[in-house]
């Protein structure tokens, strides 16, 4: 097992308050651990917020700034600005948000920071759904997953927010998922040695959000990542691509079926969807190939 | 630092100018800005000090005035000193994190420039912008001319960072915002031991660990807002130093309350801002045809300093209160104020609300001596008048 190899430097603290068997919990260990102590944290209302815990208390060992929820980003840039007036510019600035508070409302300040290429690391848990509110859908929320406010499933995608921040030209974007516990880690160490602005977008099935078994959200991120419906990957300065995790193992349908949020789906909307990803898939490729040929 | 730039002397400036030459002899550590009519002149000019290495700060430039806000608030609870300058729609859009800063005790300095918010578009000096914001816990200066502005944003750092609060200066547009007057440039040693750095209590990232803003309960969010409370009761009389200590640094009175020809006023003009200044020249009219009138222009708006204008006004019989500014439903939002102020007084003067020069219009002198014909005998009325 990879856990039992992993050296916990005591960053995030037991007794938080995230559901039992939160994939979320497992990705913020790995995380703050990571960046390490010589960090601030800011954060925007979300999961994230609520694993933390409330005042006096604290989940994580790093000082947490809880920000408003539209802006994450510009709350990460004040402090950082302030770090560097103040002749600490080595302290990394590590920024946590939702997939709302960053692909719906947190974008706008999200996509400025990335303008001003301001040196923050900031992390999305992308759980596709506004998750802490009871599990509304997002722009991040997929094609035809139900949720609150999409009963009969989502008639249109998931916003490719990669892609907008490729389109930015920032030093690095990446994906993780909490089945790839050191690829996080790794991502994370080498966000947190470059300068600018960085973003990593976890992946975080949602138990009660995604009608996941308690004891399978690790699980069905690993099916996620092999069925390649959330590839993998790193990209350095808005055009080179690299997958690291380099191939799609499985159709998509085991991953479809550890959730609750697509049993209504019929046969076809199955090969609706896997012909999604298998486009989706080429197009990547495509992209990470176009950069080794360069 | 660029020493000649700062030598004390008289140079000629419009409001928004007068205003970036306050901010960078207050050696902000931090200063997101965003563009706005008719406050841009501010950011700038503060973007010319700073690239000529006039003064030192990291200055961001957003995509918003909310994100600017945002910014100032993080800058701040991580230890710096802050500015930023806004106007109308920006100070609006900043609403639900003027909340948020003065709940997180951020000492931010916000320069607005006060104008007309949309619908319809326009951009005309009213004061509505900043009086709305009232309630969010933000101290509120307003300033009558480039030279006052000047004064009132030093001013402003010092008051923000005694009391842990942030404060907004006020003045209006075009009148003040572009208006020219020679300004006298304090000295930058003056001003920097006028405005010592201050240790703060809390600090995100001091090495304590301790966050800022989580979750509490009810009882600790209570207490919040009775500490809030006690810092807003120290305002005024840290403001009467921070004035007297200016006045006597550079000769120019910087009192909470100014009052002009008060003594023995039978009818006392309240207003803030630029309608200060016609004020001024009805009261000297009518004082020459033998009407015995004064002008009481408030400076700190926020917290109203309530006492100084129960006494101020103990004697006179009819206050004559100019609104540049419309609360629909109510009426003039310094005459609520006033009369919630001089509730209980025993022989208060008769207050009229007069709404004068909203949206920007021209309430000329002869508009406003006439209203002390038409206030001095009558009987004061809930309903405010506009005046024509």
């Amino acid at each position: 097992m990879e856990m039992t190899k992993y050296r916990d430097n005591g960053q995030f603290c037991s007794g938080h308050v995230a559901c039992a068997g939160c994939a979320e919990a497992l990705s913020m260990r790995v995380i703050l651990n990571a960046v390490g102590e010589d960090t601030v944290g800011v954060v925007a209302p979300s999961c994230t917020a609520v694993i933390l815990g409330g005042h006096p208390m604290s989940s994580a060992k790093i000082p947490v700034l809880h920000g408003t929820l539209e802006s994450a980003a510009a709350s990460a840039s004040g402090v950082k600005r302030a770090l560097k007036a103040q002749g600490r510019d080595d302290t990394t600035v590590l920024c946590l948000a939702g997939d709302g508070g960053t692909y719906d409302i947190g974008l706008q300040a999200l996509s400025s920071a990335a303008e001003r290429n301001e040196d923050i690391l900031y992390v999305c848990f992308d759980n596709e759904g506004y998750m802490n509110t009871g599990g509304q859908k997002s722009s991040s929320t997929p094609h035809m997953a139900t949720t609150g406010s999409t009963p009969l499933g989502k008639a249109t995608h998931k916003k490719n927010l990669i892609e907008i921040l490729a389109a930015h030209r920032i030093p690095y974007i990446a994906t993780a998922s909490p089945s790839h516990l050191s690829d996080l880690a790794a991502k994370v160490e080498k966000a947190k040695s470059i300068r600018g602005t960085k973003v990593i977008i976890v992946l975080i099935p949602c138990l009660p959000g995604w009608g996941v078994a308690d004891n399978a959200a690790v699980k069905t991120a690993r099916l996620a990542v092999e069925a390649g419906a959330f590839p993998l990957l790193e990209i350095e300065d808005g055009v080179h691509y690299s997958l690291t995790v380099a191939e799609k193992t499985r159709p998509i349908d085991a991953y479809l079926a550890e959730q609750k949020r697509y049993r209504r789906l019929s046969d076809e909307d199955r090969a609706a969807l896997q012909s999604e990803v298998d486009d989706a898939w080429s197009r990547l490729l495509a992209r990470a190939g176009k950069d080794l040929n360069a | 630092m660029n020493a000649p730039l700062f030598t004390e002397d008289l140079k000629l400036l419009n409001g928004n100018h007068a205003v970036a030459w306050g901010v960078c002899l207050a050696e902000p550590d931090v200063a997101p800005v965003y563009p706005i009519t008719p406050q841009t002149p501010i950011l700038e000019k503060l973007i010319d000090f700073e690239s000529r290495g006039a003064c030192q700060i990291e200055l961001l430039t957003p995509e918003s005035e909310h994100s600017a806000m945002a910014a100032a608030i993080a800058a701040s609870a991580t230890g710096a000193r802050v500015f930023t300058a806004t106007s109308s729609q920006g100070l609006l859009l900043m609403h639900e994190l003027l909340h948020y800063a003065s709940g997180a005790r951020t000492p931010i300095v916000l320069f607005n420039v006060n104008r007309t918010p949309a619908a319809p578009w326009g951009f005309w000096p009213d004061q509505i912008d900043s009086l709305s914001q009232r309630d969010t816990g933000w101290v509120q200066l307003y300033s009558e001319s480039p030279q006052e502005s000047l004064d009132s944003v030093i001013q402003a750092f010092r008051i923000a960072e005694a009391v842990n609060l942030p404060v907004m200066v006020n003045h209006d547009a075009f009148y003040v915002s572009h208006s020219v007057e020679p300004v006298s440039i304090p000295d930058a040693g003056m001003v920097r031991d006028f405005l010592p750095r201050i240790p703060r209590e809390i600090q995100l990232g001091d090495g304590t660990g301790r966050s800022l803003g989580a979750p509490i309960d009810q009882a600790a969010w209570n207490l919040t807002r009775r500490e809030m409370d006690a810092a807003m009761k120290r305002v005024e009389n840290v403001s009467e130093q921070a004035g007297s200590e200016w006045e006597r640094l550079t000769g120019r009175p910087s009192a909470p309350l100014e009052f002009y020809r008060c003594e023995d006023a039978e009818i006392v003009y309240v207003t803030m801002g630029s309608m200060s200044g016609t004020v001024r020249e009805v009261v000297d009219l009518l004082r020459e045809s033998g009407v015995p009138a004064g002008l009481l222009k408030v400076r700190l708006f926020r917290p109203l300093p309530v006492q100084a204008l129960r006494h101020a006004l103990a004697g006179t019989s009819c206050a004559i209160v100019l609104d540049r500014n419309y609360s629909p439903g109510t009426g003039g939002v310094l005459h609520q104020e006033l009369k919630a102020g001089l509730f209980g007084m025993e022989n208060p003067p008769r207050v009229h609300g007069m709404l004068a020069g909203v949206g920007g219009v021209n309430v000329p002198v002869g508009s406003i001596a006439k209203l002390a014909a038409d206030c001095r005998n009558a009987e004061q009325t809930a309903e405010p008048v506009w005046v024509e």
